[in-house]
């Protein structure tokens, strides 16, 4: 186990190295440091010498080979200096940021995994019969509405109509919950479609499988059937899927979080989009690549964990 | 008619005419017209086919036009059809009399928008109708420069193996590493907003599911008979991917395509309301559900616009999802539902 | 003479499909007595797999159904029965074993968790069925019971999982034992054994089998009476010896005649020649014609009646037919 994930760790440096030049692509190929200058600063025609000092304050009047080597080695090593704007320390920030980015985003996704799983069981339990039909014609409506039209409904429902609240703000500590709950909520309901149909289709395949008519023909009944037999074996596929959407949760987390005035990471991007902080994306774009990665290998490990048929060497 | 009005109406005009081409073309081959044969027995799937086709219209419709006096831009038809529904100076409900704020005013129009007016008084219905053509634009246009070289480098690195597939794959293992989302914002950041920084972008973020695909699909079929019966018979590398493999991929590119065309569109929505979309000035559903948030939140409320774009784009996506749900069992029984 | 175990009755098991209605089992009618071991035998797509799933009701879902029949076991309708009873019958009265030795065990879940399951599920506690579940193994002929029982389905071979498949069915000593092709995806000398094997426990306890085969060298070794199917019916019953000696019905003469022997060292293989049609649309009359040598000399348009010829044989085609006027017929009336 430990030789493989060494193994992993040492296949992700090449993908890491990649990233880091794509990054450096997007960011310094496209347009020039004077360019960026040009759309950075206030003034309308800056002059060269206010351009050079814009530059020089972030480190950008270098010439290329050694910009690319200094980005490099700074985004390796986690360290994303200041944003380009505030000049404030970016990593400062996320960590600040992280806490309750983590929270919800992790409590949205065990209530969805739990949800989404007793609806799907429901569904492959009633195969076949208008119910399920039903039930998969509504996972098909609720995965076609867009997240944002979620977002912005729930919001407008629970606030306007309803007058729960808080639907905006946080808290740290235990107080929390009450800022967390809403935005949990809207994340569960935006992403209940497709969960569902998703675990739905692994409960059916499983289904099919020939122990289950063993399990049957030695008398098992259907509730058994399902609920040992068809959900152990569903659970690899739902617990490797789920570790794997990390990339989505990055996105639920950005929207909910501008949305619901969360203090988490993914205001702080969309702050640095609307600034053109192009620093602060830059170091997001990493960090997300970095979680990414971590979270593919996290899957792997997670599914020989779980499947007795696969072992790692 | 000016030049650019002429181009589009013939780019407009085109794209249809293509599909229909393509479509009685494929009706030949057996596989298909099973599946065809199996689309139309399924009403769900029909209704879509059916609305997927008006869309279609509306947006060809948008798409020829031409000077008219009084107006600064050219008039397409859809537009002209609202000739007769002036502006209004700000919100009003759906058929209402008078406007949508503290003391309202009577209508230059009233009860003659049938999904209200926005905030500078634009109907609604228009705005959303004219979006449909920016959408098809974004996801047809993403979509065509993607996916050929998608399918290219999937048969590539499926077919030739070794060096070649090797080089592929770590091209969009890097690029899938990063998260859509940040790979998106960076894009379009750096571009600036806009049209072509928004198709490049989601080109560049959704090409690698597709390739995947192809190759795996090409793994496949490479060690199949007939594949080593062309080769046996001389035909070359390029001709057996196109001619042979590419043929019995086209079923699930199809599928993929389609609902790739339904994420490109949800995205768009997406990166609007996170201030990567398109310019305001733009048609489009993403602007309308940003402009909500605001609206939600006003007093008198606003609601009729976030309602008109979501409903807008939850009708096409849901259709463009029957139908690949749709084509999906037509083609392989094995995926059917229970 | 003692009821039968098992009695199916005019059993009509159809499967649905985009095609059309798919007569699988089409009208087959057999009796499996106390401790006796039938043989069903067939090639593929005759109904036989489809028959042994309609006694247990473990069709493909959704498209297989049973459309009219009676399964009487101990003289009671087993197809009155509502789905939680039937599972009581299952794996107690009645156990399966299948074809797939390598699928057929749940991946997940560890060899001891399933063979005492099949305990569990009728009554006995988790101590008893460890026991059990330690004794059958070693009947079965697994030599370290106890540290198999805690070992995952993918560690054993194929002959080892079917093993465990056999004692996971006898765990609750069931009067009816239904094999379907239980060798068939087996190596010949393990084959071999697990044939031994089954007729030990058969001895053992008493049970009696119905084995669903297309190797007839099984039908010889084992069964004590035989069925033989085509194109979803019964189309010749038979004690076994009598069946070799014997065989009466066109398709099993040809089917008797196509096996490799000694005697025809050098001469190529003869077939049966034409195809089996499509079981959704069976011929009107006898469904053997299109492949038959003496269709020419019956009314092949019109379907045979199925012929009592005493002593447990019964044969369902024309030539055999007694109310039927015809020259060159010897004494039991097979052509010469």
């Amino acid at each position: 186990m430990i030789r493989y994930l060494v193994r992993r760790l040492l296949y992700a440096i090449p993908t890491l190295v990649g990233v880091l030049v794509l990054t450096f692509v997007i960011f310094f190929g496209i347009y020039s440091p004077e360019q960026l200058a040009r759309q950075n600063i206030a003034v309308k025609n800056p002059t060269p010498k206010q351009i050079n000092t814009w530059l020089k304050e972030r480190g950008y009047d270098k010439p290329r080979k050694e910009l690319f080597k200094e980005q490099f080695t700074h985004l390796a090593i986690l360290d994303f200096g200041k944003s380009d704007r505030s000049k404030e320390d970016i990593w400062d920030r996320i960590r600040k940021g992280a806490g309750p980015s983590a929270e919800i985003a992790g409590m949205a996704l065990i209530t969805s995994l739990v949800v989404a799983m007793t609806f799907a069981m429901g569904l492959a339990y009633f195969r076949g019969t208008y119910l399920d039909r039903l039930g998969t014609l509504l996972t098909v409506l609720l995965l076609s509405v867009p997240y944002v039209v979620y977002v912005l409904g729930m919001q407008f429902l629970l606030g306007k109509l309803l007058k729960y609240g808080p639907i905006a703000g946080f808290e740290r500590g235990f107080a929390s919950w009450r800022f967390v709950f809403i935005p949990v909520l809207v994340g569960l309901i935006a992403g209940i479609g497709g969960s569902v149909r998703l675990y739905r289709t692994f409960l059916l395949e499983e289904m099919n499988q020939d122990y289950v008519r063993t399990a049957r023909a030695k008398g098992v009944k259907e509730g058994g059937v399902l609920f040992k037999h068809v959900f152990k074996n569903a659970m690899i596929p739902v617990i490797t899927t789920t570790v794997a959407s990390l990339p989505v949760l990055i996105l639920g987390s950005v929207i909910v979080e501008s949305t619901f005035n969360i203090p988490g990471i993914g205001n702080y991007l969309v702050d640095a989009v609307n600034k053109q902080d192009f620093a602060i994306v830059r170091a997001m774009v990493y960090l997300g690549t970095l979680l990414t990665i971590v979270g593919f290998i996290l899957t792997d490990v997670l599914y020989s964990v779980v499947d007795p048929r696969v072992r790692l060497e | 008619m000016n030049r650019s009005d002429l181009i589009n109406a013939i780019l407009s005009l085109l794209a249809p005419v293509l599909l229909v081409v393509a479509i009685l073309r494929a009706r030949k081959q057996p596989l298909w017209a099973e599946a065809f044969r199996r689309v139309r027995r399924n009403p769900v799937a029909m209704v879509a086919v059916v609305v997927l086709g008006l869309y279609t219209t509306v947006a060809v419709l948008d798409g020829i036009g031409w000077q008219v006096k009084g107006q600064i831009n050219s008039q397409t038809l859809i537009d002209q059809a609202f000739a007769g529904v002036p502006s209004e100076s700000t919100y009003s409900a759906p058929f209402a009399v008078r406007s949508s704020e503290v003391r309202p005013k009577p209508l230059v129009a009233p009860g003659r928008h049938v999904l209200g007016t926005d905030a500078i008084g634009a109907d609604v219905l228009h705005r959303v109708l004219k979006g449909i053509r920016t959408a098809f634009i974004i996801g047809i246009g993403t979509l065509a420069i993607t996916a050929p070289l998608a399918i290219l480098l999937g048969l590539i690195a499926g077919y030739y193996g070794k060096t070649a597939d090797d080089a592929i794959q770590y091209v969009y293992t890097v690029l899938s590493s990063i998260p859509d989302i940040l790979l998106l914002i960076a894009i379009i950041l750096v571009m600036g907003k806009g049209l072509l920084a928004m198709c490049v972008a989601l080109g560049v973020t959704s090409w690698v599911g597709l390739c995947r695909l192809v190759r795996g699909e090409t793994l496949r079929h490479r060690d199949r008979e007939y594949v080593r019966a062309a080769k046996a018979l001389g035909a070359s590398p390029l001709s057996i991917m196109t001619r042979h493999i590419l043929p019995n991929l086209l079923p699930v590119v199809i599928i993929s395509l389609t609902l790739s065309f339904s994420g490109i569109v949800l995205y768009e929505s997406v990166l609007s309301y996170l201030g990567v979309g398109l310019q305001a000035d733009m048609p489009s559903w993403g602007n309308m559900i940003d402009g909500a948030r605001a609206e939600l939140t006003r007093d008198p409320v606003v609601w009729w616009n976030i309602a008109a774009a979501a409903g807008a784009l939850l009708i096409l996506v849901l259709s463009l999802n029957f139908l690949a749900d749709a084509l999906r069992d037509a083609i392989d029984p094995r995926l059917r539902s229970s | 003479m003692s009821q039968p175990l098992l009695e199916v009755r005019d059993l009509h098991t159809f499967l649905s499909s985009p095609r059309g209605t798919a007569r699988a089992v089409d009208g087959v009618n057999f009796t499996v007595d106390p401790g006796q071991i039938r043989a069903i035998v067939g090639e593929s797509g005759c109904g036989k797999s489809m028959t042994a799933l309609s006694i247990m009701q473990l069709l493909p879902e959704p498209a297989g159904y049973i459309d009219r029949g009676q399964i009487l076991f101990e003289g009671r309708d087993l197809l009155d029965l509502t789905w939680s009873q039937m599972g009581d019958v299952r794996g107690n009265d009645i156990a399966m074993i299948f074809q797939e030795p390598m699928t057929s065990l749940n991946p997940t879940f560890t060899i001891g968790n399933q063979v005492r399951e099949s305990a569990i599920v009728h009554g006995k506690s988790k101590a008893e069925a460890q026991e059990l579940a330690l004794d059958l193994l070693s009947r079965v002929g697994i030599e370290n019971p106890g540290a198999t029982l805690r070992q995952y389905p993918y560690e054993l071979s194929g002959g080892m999982r079917q093993r465990v498949m056999i004692s996971i069915a006898l765990a609750n000593r069931p009067k009816l034992l239904i094999a379907d092709e239980p060798t068939t995806a087996l190596d010949v000398t393990v084959q071999a054994q697990i044939l031994r094997l089954m007729r030990d426990m058969q001895r053992d306890f008493g049970m009696a089998i119905l084995l669903i085969t297309h190797d007839l060298g099984v039908v010889a070794e084992m069964a004590d009476v035989v069925s033989v199917m085509y194109a979803g019916q019964v189309v010749e019953e038979s004690p076994v010896h009598e069946l070799f000696r014997e065989p009466k019905h066109p398709y099993t003469r040809d089917l008797l005649a196509s096996l490799p022997s000694r005697e025809a060292r050098g001469k190529a293989l003869r077939v049966i020649g034409g195809t089996v049609p499509p079981s959704t649309a069976w011929p009107k009359g006898c469904r053997y014609a299109n492949r038959c040598q003496f269709c020419d000399q019956v009314p092949w348009e019109t379907p045979p009646p199925n012929n009592d010829l005493g002593d447990g044989v019964r044969v369902r085609c024309h030539l055999f037919d007694p109310g039927r006027t015809d020259e060159g017929r010897t004494e039991k009336g097979v052509p010469a």
